[in-house]
């Protein structure tokens, strides 16, 4: 026998109540369409855009970028969820992604993703981002990011930093505060 | 004496060399465009005429350029098979997409030269009658970003891009479009879909080639950002001249990314072929050696998708000496680091990445990191690739936690066969069963070892739990 599910599915979206464009934003969304001969070429810019703006992408977000493309929700949704870089809820103010891969992984990169998270008070053997309670930093692994010659390397937003020492990470750190 | 030959990164690391066009102008820049725009039909001896872009494409050809993001496929060639008369305009995309582990050649272009990749993509997009083209960068690099977006409007400024380019009838507009960490927008299909606002599911070819169905299935090219700079010297020094860098079939220069265990890791440029693996490691112009104390154990030569090298592997390669062909017994570190040797010796040059592990490497590990990601990347659209992928990172992953077992190194290596061979939309499938295959036949007793030992480990463990209970049973 069937049985019927009466509870909705939950959202996975997690909903910005206060969320508008300012007219700033817009005016540079519209230009960046404007690159394209199909409209919907443009989603990813789009979301680039908003995401530096409010630093992830809600439910909000996501549905103002599929109306302003003239598209359904589900098609900046399925990017959204298939391209790492863009977030689903908010991240700390200083977003540092340390490079996993082998040449970082050979010049000691864990080591290093241990000395930041016990400096953070976060769990190096989590899978996937944490952010700190205060919002101040958040941390994850990412993969490559073809700065292999200068290994190990790692991003703060969208800062490059190359030869990362335990001082160097301190001091990176110190800089963020 | 082996040493560097500097033609794509000439500049680069001149000091008071900066990225802005000034700096460019002054060294010559754009002067090629000015060359190719003003290229006077050439007549034929059989009476046809022979239009500029027509002979620019006839030059490239004649350079025997190949590709430089890791196919290694003939660029003249590729340009050939362009649909021309289908009526439907004709794209450029620019692969700026870098991400095959190992590889940081594109970074360096684009932070430090970057009119070098404008103005070679300008006379590729001439050549091709292209008037909207792209630069796909990825979304880890947004300061090189800013900068191409920087160089774009210097060069509309001075009128050599935007409409009637230097007076020559000839628009043309470039963008910049940014990825968001998906390896898999290097490959050319997947990189078209995800220009079009989609996931970057790459494309089933046929029908899909992008020379006849590409971005809005329209004629599109697809060249990596060094293949391009290299179009600008190309059409400077002329396609034979060009040719003569390097060795035959894998002429000019390459733009070689070293990392790892090596004392001075970093990019070099070198003529294709001119240098040997080993060079490139050991030579004070180099790598400059392991770190002191350290042994060689293996070398993985073009990017983490290349097949693995063990250090003393001897090699058949077919030679040319005297005009005859010979077979020849090539240590692994005496390889010429081009693309036909690399292929002859079962790997690939790739994207021209040389991963160096040292005897403190435990092997285990390091095929446990690539497999992560590429079970990472795996796009999920074709089934061997998106479970294989996942399933030989889950069995290296339990092995390098103390789980593992004596067969995993049959598993994995049954795994990894049953992924490539036309299995797979893209050639994903085959980056990422290569490594697997490689690392585990040429290293098989430390894959065995290690599963063993854990076996033991925990067969250990289980018999002095069970003593004391079989000790109470019996009181």
């Amino acid at each position: 026998m069937l049985t019927t599910v009466n509870e909705p599915i939950p959202n996975p979206l997690q909903s910005q109540p206060d969320f508008a464009i300012p007219p700033d934003l817009e005016a540079e969304i519209d230009e960046l369409i404007t690159h394209y001969p199909v409209r919907r070429s443009a989603s990813m810019m789009v979301l680039h855009a908003i995401q530096e703006r409010f630093g992830w992408l809600s439910q909000e977000a996501i549905e103002w970028t599929a109306r302003k493309l003239e598209l359904q929700p589900i098609n900046i949704y399925e990017l959204v969820t298939f391209y790492p870089m863009f977030r689903q809820h908010p991240m700390g103010r200083y977003q540092i992604k340390v490079c996993r891969t082998l040449s970082c992984a050979l010049r000691g990169a864990h080591g290093l993703y241990r000395h930041f998270c016990e400096k953070l008070g976060l769990d190096p053997s989590k899978h996937g981002p944490q952010t700190t309670k205060d919002g101040r930093f958040s941390i994850e692994f990412v993969e490559c990011l073809a700065a292999c010659g200068t290994a190990p390397v790692l991003m703060v937003n969208d800062d490059l930093h190359e030869n990362v020492t335990a001082e160097k990470a301190d001091q990176i750190l110190e800089d963020c505060r | 004496m082996p040493s560097e030959y500097r033609l794509i990164l000439k500049h680069a690391d001149e000091p008071g060399y900066t990225p802005d066009i000034d700096c460019y102008l002054r060294h010559g820049g754009y002067e090629t465009l000015k060359k190719a725009l003003s290229l006077p039909p050439k007549e034929l001896p059989d009476g046809r005429t022979m239009s500029g872009p027509e002979q620019i494409r006839e030059e490239v050809k004649i350079s025997g350029l190949r590709g430089r993001g890791g196919a290694g496929f003939s660029c003249g060639l590729k340009w050939s098979f362009v649909d021309r008369k289908s009526g439907k305009p004709i794209y450029l995309i620019c692969n700026a997409d870098e991400s095959e582990p190992g590889t940081f050649k594109d970074r360096q272009i684009i932070h430090k030269d970057p009119h070098q990749l404008l103005e070679g993509m300008i006379i590729a997009c001439y050549a091709n009658d292209v008037h909207l083209a792209y630069i796909y960068i990825r979304g880890e690099m947004p300061q090189g970003a800013k900068l191409l977006n920087k160089a774009l409007q210097e060069a509309r400024e001075r009128n050599v891009l935007g409409k009637n380019i230097l007076g020559s009838g000839y628009d043309l507009e470039i963008y910049v479009h940014r990825g968001a960490g998906a390896y898999i927008c290097g490959e050319e299909t997947g990189l078209i879909e995800s220009l079009e606002g989609k996931r970057a599911y790459p494309r089933i070819k046929p029908p899909y080639f992008p020379a006849v169905l590409g971005l809005y299935m329209c004629p599109t090219i697809v060249n990596n950002v060094e293949t391009l700079c290299n179009i600008k010297h190309i059409v400077a020094m002329g396609g034979a001249e060009f040719a003569r860098l390097g060795t035959p079939r894998n002429t000019g220069t390459r733009v070689v990314s070293l990392s790892g265990h090596v004392k001075r890791p970093g990019y070099y440029e070198i003529e294709v072929g001119k240098v040997t693996i080993g060079e490139l490691i050991y030579d004070p112009a180099f790598g400059g050696g392991l770190p002191d104390g350290r042994k060689l154990k293996a070398v993985i030569p073009g990017g983490s998708s290349a097949k693995v090298f063990k250090a003393g592997e001897k090699f058949k390669l077919k030679r040319q000496v005297e005009g005859k062909e010979v077979e020849q017994e090539v240590d692994m570190l005496d390889l010429p680091y081009d693309f036909d040797s690399l292929i002859q010796a079962g790997s690939m040059s790739g994207s021209s990445a040389i991963i160096v592990l040292d005897d403190s490497t435990d092997i285990v590990e390091a095929l446990a990191n690539i497999s992560e990601f590429y079970a990472h990347e795996s796009c999920g659209q074709c089934t061997p690739c998106r479970e294989g992928s996942l399933w030989m990172a889950k069995a290296l992953h339990r092995l390098t936690h103390g789980e593992g077992r004596a067969q995993d190194a049959d598993y994995l290596i049954r795994i990894a066969d049953n992924i490539p061979g036309g299995r797979t939309i893209c050639a994903f499938g085959e980056a990422c069963s290569w490594p697997v295959q490689s690392f585990v036949a040429k290293f098989k007793d430390e894959f065995i070892a290690k599963g063993a030992a854990d076996e033991e480990r925990r067969a250990k463990a289980a018999a002095q739990k069970a003593e004391p209970a079989a000790a109470a049973t019996t009181s």
